[in-house]
């Protein structure tokens, strides 16, 4: 099957209206913190998650998590259909515990970092990246 | 114990009320109904330091009219606030009176007859004036250029911004920040700012690939003025891959960046800075909001969403002192500086009304060699117009509305769009519409007028993103500008509401019928930030239109419902 250039065109426009419209991947998002956490209650402080507000490019967006103390840290984007991004596990040798990558969002959401600290316990943040077909400058 | 914030306030009333700064005196002068050029620059020169900041001038060198908005709509905390009251309650909350040249050159109604009264505002001639007047006072006053410089006219655009750097040269800046200089693409960029025999600053200016600071662009400059050390920190536009094309700059990543801004001022205030100015693009609700969550910055000098206020305001610890665009304004902020303390300061936008101050002769000979080369096209008349033509305003403006009709019959579309950019200069009734006009609202490196076909749901998208890049009630996640402009569409805008649930009743026009989310519809606009798209200049689009009806005339523009 052939794609003109403007069938391509609306094929993206399509992919813009998907991602708009709120996917409830919640429910998985919780079941892969449970697994990960053991169904333990999170805390929050102790570990820092780096985020733009507004992506630049939803196909490359940075991400920056620390988490001094942590042997392990889980990273999720709540609204993508395949919420797993990845987990950084930290050996006792590592300089730091700290670790960033560039994820692909399908739209405005959540991106959830889990830490599993030396004691056993977990901490959790999330921060809301916007992402949008933007707008006209002042 | 006297808290740092109590010794602002007391300045901040001191500045209104004893009107050293002038603020209290335009009321008077608005009496005696004329103004002369001693009164504008009188000013008691305070403490150890003073800051001149100009920003947001779009290569505006000449005089020109330019309208405030009359709807300026802030939302969450910053609803009813300033910026966010125009017209007559904008006066009242300063004490403006009606028809005063305060009036005229800070708010919008009665502005096509008090442009008949005060003339046109502006011109880099008389701002130098301004600045040497200022520099009479102080030698060694900083000059801060806010960006937003090497945009927006015939000859910016035809000599890539050269003639912008030349004549700001000619004023002597200490430092600038930027915005839409980038749309020259990074090449530009990189031969102009290399040969800037100033600082060209920006803590938000990263490199794309690496994630690092971007060399080309320090993040600070220190200056030591009056025995004081002075840091000075810009920030450059946090949106500009969003907001303007990416592609044109791919090398480049921006944001707002408040952890690194906190370093830096951390890191130069370690390093001895007994003052830290951040020359700012955020845009007015995001500099207050960052002023909250940056400690250690004493003044904010607010570019970006073209926002002038007589008076700076307080935002924590931080006066934040916006200062108009186009060259309208130009602030002087004088600080008293001590142990490495602000201790109080003395403020005034000081207006450029053009037929009172003198042109600086240097500077004017300057303007005329850049303006030469362009003569004839710059002067030739492509027509008239009845209408007051402005641009600011959260959803329409006359020159805008005068553009979509352009791009529905130029270009046979259904709906049009233009953007919400906030420059553009103004034009009262009876004037002469001329091809320089005409580029200062349409003037830019991607130009290009487009005709696609949109589905209605695709419509409401873009209406409801650009809606909540305005309207989002976090600062922070607010752009600037105002509402894509939309030709032959008409909806209603419920501002608290949630992205997706704001825009709602959207009719096709020309039939009166709503909008089927599943039909397509023929669409024109230009300006899209996405690479290769195709479609003549705007100008020449909007050239055949004006010339098409000879005298401009427009109907009232009722297509969008407001609802607060």
């Amino acid at each position: 099957m052939n794609f003109t250039r403007r069938e391509t065109l609306f094929v993206g426009m399509g992919a813009v209206a998907m991602a708009a419209l709120p996917v409830p991947a919640l429910a998985s998002v919780e079941d892969a913190i449970a697994a990960f956490t053991g169904g333990a209650e999170t805390g929050s402080g102790g570990i820092t998650l780096s985020t733009p507000e507004i992506a630049e490019n939803g196909n490359t967006v940075p991400v920056e998590v620390s988490a001094p103390g942590a042997v392990s840290i889980m990273l999720l984007a709540a609204g993508n259909p395949n919420p797993d991004v990845g987990t950084f596990n930290f050996g006792p040798l590592a300089a730091s515990q700290k670790a960033s990558t560039r994820i692909r969002l399908a739209g405005t959401q959540d991106v959830i970092a889990i830490a599993k600290m030396a004691d056993g316990t977990f901490m959790r943040a999330s921060n809301e990246v916007k992402v949008t077909i933007g707008g006209c400058g002042g | 114990m006297i808290s740092r914030r109590d010794f602002l306030q007391a300045s901040m009333a001191a500045s209104a009320i004893v009107g050293g700064s002038g603020f209290g005196n335009w009321a008077r002068l608005a009496a005696q109904q004329r103004l002369t050029q001693d009164q504008l620059l009188q000013f008691d020169t305070f403490g150890n330091v003073s800051l001149i900041h100009i920003t947001d001038i779009h290569a505006q060198m000449v005089p020109i009219y330019f309208r405030e908005p009359s709807v300026n709509i802030g939302v969450g905390g910053n609803a009813g606030v300033v910026p966010h009251i125009t017209g007559a309650d904008f006066r009242r909350a300063y004490g403006i009176e009606d028809g005063s040249p305060s009036h005229y050159a800070l708010s919008a109604g009665d502005f096509s007859a008090l442009a008949q009264s005060y003339g046109r505002m502006g011109g880099l001639d008389r701002v130098a004036t301004v600045i040497n007047s200022i520099r009479a006072d102080r030698p060694d006053a900083l000059l801060l250029d806010g960006g937003d410089t090497w945009h927006g006219s015939y000859t910016c655009y035809h000599t890539a911004g050269q003639d912008m750097v030349n004549v700001m040269n000619a004023l002597r800046p200490d430092a600038m920040t930027f915005h839409w200089e980038f749309t020259l693409g990074s090449d530009r960029v990189h031969e102009l700012v290399q040969g800037l025999p100033f600082a060209a600053l920006g803590q938000n200016i990263f490199d794309a690939e690496w994630d690092e600071p971007a060399e080309l662009f320090p993040p600070y400059q220190f200056f030591e003025r009056g025995g004081v050390k002075i840091a000075v920190i810009g920030q450059a536009f946090p949106y500009m891959p969003i907001a303007n094309p990416g592609w044109m700059f791919p090398e480049y990543s921006f944001g707002i960046r408040d952890e690194n801004m906190q370093e830096i001022v951390d890191e130069v205030r370690a390093q001895g800075a007994e003052c830290v100015v951040c020359l700012s693009h955020n845009g007015f609700d995001v500099d207050k909001k960052m002023a909250t969550i940056v400690s250690g910055i004493d003044v904010i000098l607010s570019g970006h969403t073209h926002d002038a206020l007589p008076e700076p305001v307080l935002s924590g610890e931080t006066i934040i002192v916006p200062s108009g665009s186009n060259g309208k304004f130009v602030s002087r902020v004088d600080l008293d500086i001590r142990d490495g303390r602000m201790m109080g300061f003395r403020h005034k936008l000081i207006p450029i009304f053009a037929d009172v101050i003198e042109p600086d002769k240097d500077v004017a000979a300057v303007i005329e060699a850049e303006r030469a080369p362009y003569k004839d096209q710059l002067s030739e008349v492509i027509g008239q117009t009845d209408e007051l033509l402005y641009r600011r305003g959260n959803f329409n403006g006359t020159w805008d509305d005068l553009i979509c009709d352009a791009l529905l019959s130029e270009r046979d579309a259904e709906i049009a769009l233009s953007p919400g950019v906030r420059w553009g200069p103004s034009m009262i009734p009876g004037q002469d519409i001329t091809r320089e006009d005409l580029w200062n609202v349409t003037s830019m490196t991607y130009p290009e007028a487009y005709r696609t076909e949109m589905t209605g749901e695709f419509l409401k998208i873009v209406l409801e993103d650009v809606a909540d890049n305005i309207f989002n009630p976090d600062p922070f996640f607010q752009q600037g500008g105002d509402m894509v402009r939309t030709g032959g569409l008409g909806y209603r805008i419920e501002i608290d509401k949630p992205q997706g649930e704001r825009i709602s009743n959207m009719t096709l026009l020309s039939s009166g019928e709503p909008i089927d989310p599943a039909r397509n519809y023929v669409v024109a606009g230009w300006a899209s930030v996405n690479e290769g798209t195709e479609g003549p200049p705007i100008w020449d689009v909007v050239e055949a239109h004006i010339k098409a009806q000879g005298t401009v005339s427009l109907q009232p523009n009722n297509s969008v419902e407001v609802v607060l």
